[in-house]
């Protein structure tokens, strides 16, 4: 920005968020693009101010809000462009509440991809987690409640991970807090906390289940911002400090195959592209994983296409749901005449995420490939190529086919309300749909963007035996998946995954509550009654007489002012633990806000 | 516009479906026989149509694994949970 003033874009989120409500009504859906707007533009503007800003001292540390420089740029470009995309795609959404979590959660995203140091990002890691949550709440369904509950508790138990980590590495190192290569050829129980912390929140299995379990019961706006930016930002986080960790490669090649095979058996649309995203960001973080500068430069291209076709895709299969109220291709089927347009973008997105040449996923999954077999890392890149058939095979071929093709499920109902969805839903998909072919046609515009752009400019990804490789591989699978078209039926069934441990393990803490601890609390309350009654009684006459001679003059003067202010906050409750937390965080950005201004 | 496309293609289905195979069949003839296979990282890549029986049998081991370790049982009904 212009000279040293440089502007936070998580502030321009966050006071954008907190002054919505006080919009006047006409004004608000222009209020509702131009905040993103504004947001990108700033990162647009930081492009020729790399370097650190907003360095505040707290206590006896040093707190870094804005580290700019090449990787949190092209982090930054692709977070704020997604939520100009995500929030356009919302503006039929009457709740303001739902707007300020996606964009509370946005700022949080930012705020890690900004911060230079472990508390900061930790501070900005658990606000993401506390304001999505609501994206997944506000579905209103009572599974949607359940699965919220269960989104908070896998994060804020990786979130604990991570604290951990940071602790003991700030004992370790004599008061290092800074984020940067964390060190991954000496890496000791600090280390490997720490990238628990990452990890989970990037989807590793095995823990992983909470993106399916969660993405699928979000709203159809809240899925379209959940699918870009956690998992992105942990990618971001991996990429600044694992970057050559081996264990990364093992880890997400697995990953890529463990997404693809899930999807397979996938009936729910949302759940199946949830498992995609696994996949796909299994490819990012074997790229950290092998580290070379063509590596870091393909994870991040492909974080960046990949946050653009998986919003695409969520807003083409949410966009059904929307207007029909179904995501379970066994309800769903031949709705092509009905939702043409729909059918396109959606095409668009798969084609892109299967790596078709023209498209974003060409010339960025690629990089990561070819990265692999130059480290003579042969077998994770053939298993990479395995899994890009597969997404062909689920996202390329498998949404499209069933949803408006295929044989017809929909009831007479669904069919009359399947419709294209209303405009701002459209051209939230068409600028989705031109960013994921304009990034396939016209590689500079991101390869200048990447953390290495000496390597990015020396990979060239359109050569003719790429091109022929590509597409023997797609066209080939597309040539299995209908001959196999009869197998791949998607049956009406759920598939257990690893949040059958917790899932099942609670229902065991139940059990373990309801039998075992209640009779022991029976018989200590029995015991308690006939030994400790008796000798109760007789303390209690004599505290009764100083409490009603000595405490209550006290007791009373206190009591009239909370009462005061207690009947002030109860307008703020409404009794429902959402609500509370809802308060509590907003109460958080507040402060926050407050503190980085002053 | 779209839906006249389709219609057009589902009409004439089987010629479509040649049309496919013609395809196929033509980008692994100019796979075998144009392609400069310089850039190969192992020697079976230049296999003539390697990665076209790569793609295919992928696909094929993707889905039949799949298959069989969803009905291993963890394909399971949809009211598990709400027992």
């Amino acid at each position: 920005m212009i000279g040293n003033f440089w502007l936070h874009p998580t502030l321009i989120y966050l006071v954008g968020a907190l002054l919505l409500p006080l919009i006047p009504r006409e004004l608000k859906k222009p209020y509702l693009v131009v905040v993103p707007v504004l947001a990108f533009m700033d990162v647009l503007f930081m492009t020729g101010a790399t370097g650190t800003h907003g360095v505040v001292q707290y206590m006896n540390w040093t707190l870094i809000f804005g580290r700019v420089d090449a990787l949190s740029l092209v982090f930054a470009h692709i977070m704020t462009l997604m939520c100009i995309i995500g929030t356009i795609y919302g503006l039929h959404v009457e709740r303001d509440t739902e707007h300020m979590a996606a964009w509370t959660y946005v700022a949080g995203s930012l705020g890690v991809i900004f911060c230079g140091d472990y508390l900061v990002l930790f501070l900005f890691w658990e606000l993401m987690a506390f304001s999505s949550v609501f994206l997944i709440w506000f579905r209103g369904r009572k599974q949607s409640l359940g699965a919220g509950y269960r989104y908070l508790l896998v994060h804020t138990a990786g979130g604990l991970f991570l604290l951990a980590g940071l602790v003991l590495r700030y004992q370790a190192t004599g008061g290092d807090l800074s984020f940067g290569p964390i060190g991954v050829d000496h890496a000791t129980l600090p280390t490997y906390l720490i990238l628990i912390g990452f990890i989970l929140n990037a989807a590793v299995p095995p823990f992983h289940a909470w993106l399916p379990d969660a993405y699928a019961e979000a709203t159809v706006n809240g899925a379209v911002f959940m699918c870009a930016f956690t998992t992105k930002t942990a990618i971001y986080a991996l990429a600044r400090a694992f970057a050559g960790m081996e264990i990364l490669v093992p880890l997400g090649v697995c990953m890529a195959l463990y997404g693809v095979v899930y999807a397979v058996l996938e009936n729910n649309t949302r759940k199946l592209l949830a498992y995609h995203i696994i996949s796909q960001v299994g490819y990012m973080v074997a790229g950290v994983g092998i580290g070379t500068q063509l590596a870091i430069n393909g994870a991040c291209a492909h974080a960046f296409a990949h946050i653009l076709y998986k919003g695409l895709l969520f807003m083409g299969c949410g966009s059904v749901l929307h207007m029909t109220g179904k995501s379970n291709f066994s309800e769903l089927g031949g709705l092509y005449s009905r939702m043409p347009r729909t059918f396109i973008y959606t095409l668009i997105g798969g084609l892109s995420i299967s790596a078709f040449p023209l498209f974003s996923g060409f010339v960025s999954k690629s990089m990561i490939v070819a990265a692999g077999f130059e480290a003579h890392s042969n077998l994770p890149a053939f298993l990479l190529l395995i899994a890009s058939a597969g997404t062909f095979l689920h996202t390329g071929l498998k949404v499209p086919y069933y949803i408006w093709f295929g044989k017809n499920n929909c009831s007479t109902e669904t069919c009359e309300k399947a419709k294209d969805p209303p405009m701002n839903m459209q051209w939230a998909m068409i600028i989705a749909s031109f960013l994921c072919i304009f990034i396939g046609c016209y590689t500079p515009y991101l390869y200048n963007m990447l953390p290495y752009p000496v390597a990015a400019a020396e990979y060239h990804p359109y050569t003719a035996y790429h091109i022929s490789e590509s597409m023997q591989i797609l066209l080939f699978t597309a040539l299995g998946f209908f001959l196999l078209l009869k197998k791949l039926t998607p049956e009406a069934k759920i598939s257990l995954d690893m949040d059958w441990f917790y899932r099942m393990g609670g229902r065991a803490f139940y059990w373990f509550a309801r039998k075992p601890v209640q009779w022991a609390d029976n018989c200590v309350n029995e015991a308690y009654r006939v030994i400790g009654l008796i000798p109760l009684m007789t303390t209690a006459k004599f505290w009764s007489w100083f409490d009603w001679n000595a405490i209550d003059g006290v007791v009373d003067g206190v009591a009239y002012t909370v009462r005061g202010v207690g009947s002030r906050l109860r307008v703020l409750q409404s009794g429902q633990l959402q609500y509370s937390i809802f308060y509590a965080v907003s109460l958080v950005a507040i402060v926050l806000v407050i503190y980085v201004f002053a | 516009m779209i839906v006249r496309i389709i219609d057009l293609m589902r009409d004439n289905l089987k010629r479509v479906v040649r049309l496919c195979y013609v395809g196929l069949a033509l980008l692994v003839v100019w796979d075998v026989l144009l392609v400069d296979k310089e850039h190969a990282h192992t020697w079976f890549e230049k296999l003539p149509g390697f990665w076209a029986v790569f793609g295919f049998v992928a696909c094929v081991v993707i889905i039949l694994f799949s298959k069989w370790f969803g009905h291993l049982g963890i394909m399971t009904r949809e009211d598990y949970y709400d027992r």
